[in-house]
This record gives C-alpha cells, structure tokens and sequence, in this order.
C-alpha cells in the first residue's frame, strides 16, 4: 500500500533508558527509583476492566449477529451503534471531545477482543479509532479537533480514503487532483478499497493539490457524505464481507479550504505516520482472530471422541494445537510490545511492521488448522469457524502487504548491520 | 432515627465477588469445596443490584442523592467495586478481610452491612442486595439485615417504583404462586430477582471516570463486627453422575418400567 519511508521516522522524544534496559511498562507503573521491569502482559486495573467489558460487549451484542451480517455481506446498525455507545469510537480522544482519553493499548485491546468474535467488527473500529481519530488528535487544528472530534466520538463514523485503482502499495502516486478555487478545494478523482465507507459519514480524502511536486502536493481534506461524495461500487469479499469496502467516486467535490488537515503538501507525511500506528491495530484483529479461532475450535477437540478418545488428545493433534499456542504468543507479545513502545515515545516503525506481518501468517495458519481439526463441522458455515480462516486472508494484504512490511524491516536491519 | 431530608434517596448497594457464572467447577482434591483457582467476577444478581440504582437514578433524577457499593473480602474483591463504579455507582467502601480468611457467611454479612449503614452521615432510605450468592446460594443476607435493622423487606423483586414524595416504595416479588405486589415504607431492604433489569456493560468513559471515584477501605475491627463462621463444611461432593435412560415404544412399557423402578402409586 505504501511506499516505505527513505528514511525511518523520528522518534518522538528521547527514550529515558539505556538502550539496553528495555521497559515494557504503562507509564502508570513506573516508580520514583527507574523503570518497573514487568512482563509483557502486564496491564492497568482500567486497560483491564475495558478488556472484560469489550469481551462481554462483543460475546453478548456482536456474537448473535455475526453469521447474518457475513452472509448478507452487511454491517447491522446496531452493532455500529452498540460500539458508540460503549465509548469504544473515541478510546484515545480527550474528555472534552466526548472520548475516553484512554492508552492507546487499550483501542488494541478493544481490537483484539472485538476480532475475538468478529473480525469485520474490528477492523470498523479500528479504523476509525487509530486512522480517523488519531489523524485529527495529532495534526488537525484546535478548531478543527473542535468540530470533528465530538461527531466522531459520538456517532460519526470514520473512513480514510487513501488507495486508488492504481495506487496501493505505492500510494503516492494517487491521482485524485484538488484545484483551489476562491475559498474552496475542488475534488476530482477516485478511490478504491476504501474501509467503512457504506456507513461513514466523515471522509478523510487524500488528493494532490500540485503533481508538478510529486507526493510532496498530496494533501488531505476532511470531508462529509453530504458534500456530494458518490459511494459506488460495494465489493463482494472472501473475508471481512461484513465490513464494507466501496469505491468512492468525487466529481467536482466542493470542500472548503478550513477543511484542510495537516498543511497543505504534508498529506504525505500525515499518511506515514498515520499507517504506523494503524499497523499495530491490524496486528492486533489479526491476533484476535487467531485467538478466537483458536477459542472455538479447540474445546470441540476435547469433547469429540474417535476411536475411544477425546481427539485433541491424540499426541499429533496435542502438538498441533501447542504450536498454534506458541504462534499466538508470539504474535501477542510483538503486537502489545509494538503498542508500548508507541506509548513510551520510542521507535516503533520496525516493531510495528514486524507485528502486522507475523499476525497476519499466524491468523492464517491458526484459522486453518482449526477448521482442520474440527473437521466437517468446522467446514459448513454454521459454526463460524471458517470465517475466521477467509477473514484473515486480508491481513496480509490491507494497511500494508507482507512484502511491504519485510521491505520496511529489512531496510532497518540494512541500516543497523551494514 | 432522624429522617433524611425530604424527598432525597441514599442507596446502599452490597456486592460480593464470587465464582464467574461461566466456569465448569470442580471439587476440590480435599472434598472441602470448590477450585477457586477460577475466574471471578460479581455475583450476576448483585450486577442487577447495581444496575437497579443506576436506572432509579435515571428515572428519579436528582432526587437519588447517592449510590454506595459495599464489599465484604480480600483485596482482590476491590476489582468487583470498580466494575460497580464503572456502572454508576458514586463510592464504595471495601471492608477487607486477609486472604486466608474464610468466606463470610450472611449473618455476618448481615451484621457488618448493619455496621456500616449506622455509620453513615446520612441515612441510608435504600438498600438493594442480589436475592442470593451463585456461590453458596444461601438466599439469606437481605432478609437477616432487615431484621437487624427492623426494616420492611421485598425479596425476589421484579420491579421496583420509589414515590420520593410519600416515601414509599411499590415493589413486585415473583413468588411461587405468580407475582405479588407490596408497598412498603421507606426505609427498605430490596432482594433483586433475575428479571428486575439486564444490567449494562461498563462503557469505556465509565470506567475511566471510575478511577476518580471514592474506596474507603475498612476493617471487621473498625466495624466491631465477628465475621468467624458458625458452619463447618464436612464433605463437598459431585453430583452422582447421569446415567443414560431408556426409550420405550408404549404408554404401557412406559408404566410397566415405572411400577419396575419401584415409582409407587402406578399400577402396572
């Protein structure tokens, strides 16, 4: 989807550790004398509740509704609604914009529990959370934060609007054109692919106010349904079929120019850093797949009985089902460290890329045993347990292809070694 | 005892941090009780409780002046007054006990709730407890304080109607016959049953807002209050398992394999 940074991004501020001290702490646990060293799973009494609740929230309100909105292809209002109402759109933005002013490890673990039970759930809110909201926290004005950030936190949905039919992983080369006129942008072009759009209503718009400068024009516009945007073409999907995926169409799209987010030709940049956090958010519904793919199969193993025993306690099953656990670990601890280091003002563009790709692999590795060890009855559709197999094929693919992601860590590794 | 001020609610909510509804329990090695290596979290009727607060509040507005959770247990039980924080609730109070001791039984329960009711400033009109604990089951903290408190009682409530002004209460019980109503005065001990409300999930604002809420931390020594048991469990045993049963083709097998199982009363 886009093409790496030349050179790896800035940390935000100086880490207060020795390089070879690592801390893996909330700063909430950090004591007068030095860092707490804490295991990875280490979480506050909040991050915690939000944990319980999410689940409850998803296994109570999502998990009914699942089945009907994949094969309908269809996100049920209610549960978008459902969402709003748990405070679960606003996790990071501040009280006074209507959010929950919460860690940023706790919209991963809304992710992660939301992809427990649906995968497309997930990705809804994890767009809208670490791309849409974190896009106005960070680089919109005072009165663009205002303005937007209330809507978004209290039943606005978000979409960003980045890829086009012929830019993906090489995002830059969009060509959706924005031409100045008086006090107003006009918008032509297209884009593709783009997450939420059939129920969003706040539109993050990347186009080029100037090609002659090559990415160095593209700019993004925030704009609104209403303002004339078409959505077009819904995708029918193999995976994630419920959260929807249109081509938007601009034709003369008037948007005023207090609409601009980020300064003009900066769009890129915004995009970059943008897409780093939102890595970890897809590492995060890919882990939760994993997890609840694992959660649903592995119990049927326990009680299905052939040849006068439980089948998951075959020594080839029983192996099987260890190594799916270690890939999940795995994955949990790339994905949640990535998340702290991002909290803790450290670099986290290589650890980032290297959780979205190993939770991508092991979604699909884990997802596909489970139907296998289930069977037949984890191949018909009524158990669900295939969808989280064709739900992670995607992982691979969104918010950066695998091949992006090793280009990215491999470029780090060039640096440090060569 | 000074009646509160004209028309404005204090509520007492006691909560209690017991075995997750969701978990397979199994005895323990020693046959004293359950594993209780599980995981817990609050007794579903006293979620109701809580809940039934929050909703008179919505209902009532301003004229709830407070909502108090209480707990009895060791320091983990602190996570159970969060959540009930994170519901609505406006303070709490832990009254802790070490992690060795033995789980209260209701009169105890009953006599360290009679403890902290006396000590508040203000009068409590309202005390809203589950009808039982999924643990022990014992279906008897609410009634035991309301005789410790001479105070009217409502068990098994599935609706509950406060009139403020009259300081009343109309309160509908699910008994065995089908449903009674009862009004009774203020002030009240109220037992939730299961239909009285589907309690809410804690939103993630009401959590974080949780964290600035009030937990007074007690003792039993501060309460002047015995929690030692009076029971001893003997024996905790598994049910005898299912056996399979048989299928027959007539109403006469049937009878014939009744009269054969020793059913008395059927004539074969």
């Amino acid at each position: 989807m886009l093409r790496p940074a030349l050179r790896a991004v800035k940390p935000l501020r100086a880490s207060a550790v020795a390089p070879r001290a690592r801390t893996f702490t909330s700063t909430r646990h950090v004591r007068n004398e030095g860092p707490s060293l804490n295991s990875l799973d280490t979480f506050s009494d909040e991050e915690q509740m939000l944990r319980e609740s999410v689940q409850r929230f998803a296994t109570d309100i999502v998990g009914p509704k699942v089945r009907e909105m994949d094969e309908k292809e269809q996100m049920d209002p209610t549960v978008v609604k459902g969402l709003f109402e748990q405070g679960l759109m606003g996790i990071e933005t501040s009280a006074e914009h209507g959010g929950a002013e919460s860690s940023f490890t706790s919209a991963i673990i809304a992710i992660e529990e939301l992809a427990k039970v649906d995968p497309s759930v997930s990705v809804m809110c994890d767009v809208h959370n670490t791309l849409v909201n974190t896009i106005f926290r960070k680089y919109a004005t005072k009165e663009q934060q205002d303005k937007w950030l209330p809507q978004l936190s209290e039943n606005k949905l978000g979409s960003f609007c980045l890829s086009e039919s012929a830019s993906g992983s090489d995002a830059f080369a969009l060509q959706t054109r924005a031409k100045k006129d008086g006090d107003h942008w006009i918008i032509n072009g297209s884009k593709m692919w783009i997450t939420n759009s059939y129920e969003a209503e706040i539109f993050l718009i990347f186009a080029n106010i100037d090609p002659s400068k090559g990415y160095k024009g593209i700019t993004c516009f925030v704009a609104t349904k209403d303002m004339g945007i078409q959505i077009a073409k819904k995708e029918q999907k193999l995976g994630i079929r419920a959260s929807s995926t249109c081509t938007l169409n601009f034709d003369d799209l008037k948007v005023p120019a207090a609409n601009v987010i980020g300064g003009e030709g900066l769009g890129y940049k915004l995009a970059i850093e943008i897409l780093n956090e939102g890595r970890i958010g897809i590492a995060a519904q890919m882990l939760g797949l994993a997890q609840g793919a694992f959660n649903a199969a592995v119990p049927y193993t326990y009680s299905r009985s052939q040849f006068g025993q439980p089948v998951g306690t075959f020594q080839g099953m029983a192996f099987q089902i260890a190594q799916a656990a270690i890939d999940i670990e795995t994955a949990r601890l790339l994905t949640y460290n990535a998340a702290r280091r991002k909290e803790e003002g450290k670099s986290f563009t290589k650890e980032a890329a290297m959780a979205k790709y190993w939770s991508s692999v092991i979604a699909q590795r884990v997802s596909g045993q489970a139907i296998e060890w289930t069977g037949g009855v984890g191949f018909t559709r009524e158990t669900g347990i295939e969808k989280f197999w064709r739900d992670s094929k995607i992982g691979a693919i969104y918010e950066g292809t695998s091949n992006i992601q090793l280009q990215t860590i491999a470029k780090f590794i060039q640096k440090e070694y060569s | 005892m000074r009646p509160s001020s004209a028309c404005l609610l204090n509520i007492l909510v006691p909560v209690k941090r017991a075995v997750d509804y969701a978990v397979k329990i199994r005895v323990n090695p020693q046959q004293t009780g359950i594993d209780l290596n599980v995981k817990h979290s609050m007794n579903p009727f006293d979620e109701i409780a809580v809940e039934e607060a929050v909703r008179l509040r919505e209902r009532l507005k301003e004229k709830v002046k407070s909502i108090k959770v209480v707990t009895i247990g060791p320091a983990k039980s602190a996570e159970t007054l969060r959540t009930a924080l994170a519901m609505g609730a406006d303070s709490a109070i832990h009254i802790e006990i070490p992690d060795s001791a033995p789980s209260p039984e209701p009169l105890g329960v009953a006599k360290a709730l009679r403890a902290v009711i006396d000590r508040q400033s203000e009068d409590v009109d309202l005390v809203i407890l589950g009808k039982q604990a999924i643990d022990d089951d014992s279906g008897q903290t609410g009634q035991m304080l309301a005789g410790l408190m001479g105070w009217a009682q409502a068990t098994f409530a599935s609706k509950l109607e406060i009139d403020t002004e009259k300081k009343v209460a109309n309160v509908t019980r699910e008994i065995d016959g089908g449903l009674e109503v009862l009004r009774c005065k203020l002030p009240l001990i109220v037992t939730t049953d299961l239909r009285l409300n589907e309690p809410r999930y804690a939103s993630l604002p009401n959590i974080m807002k949780a964290k600035k809420k009030p937990i007074e931390k007690l003792s039993a020594e501060d309460l002047g209050v015995d929690l030692r048991p009076r029971l001893e469990t003997l024996k905790v045993t598994e049910p005898p398992k299912r056996v399979g049963g048989g299928k027959v083709d007539t109403v006469d097998e049937l009878v014939a394999k009744l009269a054969e199982a020793g059913i008395t009363g059927v004539k074969a």
